[in-house]
């Protein structure tokens, strides 16, 4: 038998028996389709935090900050009054909190001159006790820390630019209404003012233009209004003034490198500055953490499906060994026309390849539409105010490779039934009755 | 006298071991000529199914040897044996091992899809073979709607389409009616008579035994007889030339 033959004669089989090959290529088809969709979840998911890495762009910089103490078994720690709270590059991501050592104006010295290292500011915090439009009524708001080369998701208007010497804000969307603004355009070109307790708790107030206004968020900015240098300086200012100590302490500072030169330096400048005692951490770190929490929820996904799968696979087991024990005297007598074991044998498992073949195709292009139906609703409902994401997406690797692992674990399958086929006698099948 | 197509000396075939061992064959020789008809009669239980499975290389005697044209057949193994059931043997069971669902066409030519003869050469030759037994009406009919003598020319086609040395029938008019089983009988004869092909009948029908050239009966796993059908004398003295032009067989 040519092997053009036996997939054709394995083919044919698989239909002879209907009901049996339809009812397995369901268990099949359940899971190739979990599968499928997990898959998805993941690719879109990953997509879409890949688009926001690029979206906020600032691949240059790297937030450095003394390393924590070892806090383990130390027991209560000892109050430093120098202590700040550090933060990552958005109020929102991930990895923030947890008191350590302030960045000094010695420290930035000290990192300016480690080789890598193209310039190094340090990153002001400003918290401010609310933002007010037009004596309206007074919201509270937080302050994000804008980076420079970092680009916001604007709804309207324009990015705060670092440079210009005025004072500039982004807002989010969701200020708009309440701060009294009839629209975004309306709030353009506006003012809004922010109430800045100091130290001493006098409250300043410090008025500043809207050019922008920014759409929430899965990190980065999120619920943050979006200041440019001059407005966090002017901020910082009157946060500071009266304040005893830490004025010139930070919490963090940015330090801006050159990612063009690869992987290995940015890697060297990050050694260098642990053992300098900083941690450095990139906006793909930041990023990349997030990823690997999607990834190990995805991944635990995707073994729920390999588990149904595997069910199927003894689904295929039964079907075929059926299919065997009904064919015992067709197997004899093409044993006894001198046909080989070794073909007998890829006649049965060519047979579970191509039911595996059916249940995953059909899996795979049932779950793409069922995916992207869901995703394309979750878009415009649960997830309106995420623009971009679209919750379940495939890409053409993934999605071959699910019909490849089906149809690996349905041959894994039939090697048992194939196996019991070519091992029997001719004489004694065809005795069968 | 040519070489026989086949020719066993001293078989012995046993199954299992110890206390339960049963032997089946307790020193058979036979010798099969090219071209002639021979039967072998006997009970159930007496043997002779077993001496055709070693005939036809099915199976491998406990002890003894099985020639096949004058060369010993435990020689051949794997991929050749295989080669050589495909092409000298054909077989016709009583219970017909058709498959129901595929066509008679497709069950014809199962032997040459094994044997790897590409697509258009087998339908060719399968057509050409349901031509001759009067079925090409049929070809694009399920087996499973035959009539039970028509299935057995089905049977009998398979056997023929690779253009075999010898056919083996075992009890192959087991299963039809008085009427329907001579017309099977009349083809096989008409075979083996005009294209001289060799054909080993196993059965318990006399009527059937006697039609045979030669018969030589088992009974407990020896030859008790074996005997030269007087009508037939001529014939086997003198057996037919294989490969001689086919004039058209009787359906």
């Amino acid at each position: 038998m040519t092997p053009a033959d036996v997939v054709g004669s394995a083919v044919a089989n698989t239909f002879r028996s209907k009901t049996r090959t339809i009812l397995t290529v369901l268990a099949i088809f359940i899971g190739a389709f979990t599968l499928t969709i997990t898959t998805g979840l993941g690719t879109g998911i990953n997509r879409y935090i890949d688009q926001t890495v690029a979206e906020i762009g600032a691949e240059d910089v790297m937030t450095v900050a003394h390393q924590a103490e070892e806090t383990t078994d130390d027991g209560p720690r000892e109050y430093d009054p120098d202590a700040v709270t550090a933060s990552g590059l958005g109020a929102d991501g991930p990895g923030g909190g947890g008191t350590i050592d302030p960045i000094t104006d010695d420290d930035l010295v000290t990192i300016a001159a480690i080789d890598g290292v193209e310039s190094v500011e340090p990153l002001k915090q400003v918290s401010v006790d609310y933002i007010q439009h037009d004596d309206g009524t007074r919201y509270e708001v937080s302050v994000g820390s804008f980076i420079p080369g970092m680009e916001l998701v604007l709804a309207s208007g324009e990015q705060p630019d670092p440079d210009a010497a005025a004072a500039q804000v982004a807002i989010p969307v969701d200020f708009v209404e309440p701060l009294g603004f009839d629209s975004q355009a309306d709030a353009l070109g506006s003012e809004v003012a922010f109430g800045v307790a100091d130290a001493t708790g006098v409250e300043h107030v410090v008025t500043v233009e809207v050019v922008g206004v920014s759409e929430a968020g899965l990190i980065g900015t999120g619920n943050s209004v979006s200041p440019n240098t001059a407005l966090t300086d002017e901020l910082y200012a009157a946060q500071a003034t009266g304040a005893i100590g830490q004025t010139d302490l930070y919490g963090s500072a940015v330090v801006t490198f050159d990612p063009e030169l690869g992987e290995t330096a940015t890697q060297a400048l990050k050694d260098d500055l642990d053992e300098a005692g900083f941690t450095a951490t990139t906006v793909e770190d930041q990023i990349g953490a997030f990823q690997s929490v999607i990834d190990g929820i995805v991944l635990v996904l995707n073994a729920f499906a390999v588990i149904a799968l595997l069910a199927a696979g003894f689904g295929i087991v039964n079907t075929l060994l059926m299919s065997v024990q009904e064919r015992t005297r067709e197997i004899g007598l093409m044993k006894a026309m001198g046909m080989g074991s070794g073909r007998v044998f890829g006649l049965f498992s060519t047979e579970a390849t191509f039911i595996g073949f059916l249940g995953s195709a059909v899996g795979v292009v049932l779950g793409m539409v069922a995916g992207t139906a869901v995703g394309d609703a979750l878009a415009t409902t649960m997830f309106a105010d995420l623009p971009g994401l679209t919750l379940i997406a495939f890409d053409p690797t993934s999605v071959a490779s699910i019909i490849v692992l089906v149809m690996a674990i349905a041959f894994l399958a039939g090697t048992i039934p194939a196996g019991r086929a070519a091992r029997q006698d001719p004489i004694e099948s065809l005795r069968y009755e | 006298m040519s070489t026989p197509v086949l020719r066993v000396e001293g078989l012995h075939r046993a199954y299992g071991r110890g206390p339960t061992r049963f032997e089946a064959l307790k020193g058979v020789d036979v010798e099969v000529r090219a071209g002639e008809s021979l039967a072998i009669v006997g009970k159930s239980g007496s043997g002779k199914s077993t001496l055709m499975h070693l005939l036809a290389l099915l199976d491998r005697p406990t002890s003894g040897s099985v020639e096949l044209n004058g060369l010993p057949a435990d020689r051949l193994r794997g991929r050749e044996l295989n080669r050589v059931r495909n092409q000298t043997f054909g077989f016709v069971f009583q219970q017909f091992f058709l498959t129901p669902s595929a066509t008679v066409l497709e069950n014809v030519i199962l032997p040459l899809k094994i044997a790897g003869v590409g697509r258009g050469e087998r339908k060719r030759r399968g057509m050409a073979v349901l031509e001759q037994l009067g079925l090409a009406d049929k070809a694009k009919n399920k087996a499973i709607d035959l009539s039970g003598g028509q299935k057995q020319r089905v049977v009998i086609a398979r056997a023929l389409v690779n253009d075999p040395q010898v056919i083996f029938a075992d009890e192959p008019t087991g299963n039809l009616d008085t009427t329907t089983g001579a017309a099977v009988e009349d083809l096989l004869f008409g075979l083996n008579r005009e294209r001289g092909i060799t054909l080993v009948v196993v059965t318990h029908d006399e009527e059937l035994a006697s039609r045979c050239d030669r018969r030589i009966t088992v009974r407990d796993g020896r030859i008790e007889a074996s005997a030269t059908a007087p009508t037939a004398a001529a014939t086997a003295a003198a057996p037919g030339e294989p490969g001689r032009p086919t004039e058209g067989v009787a359906a």
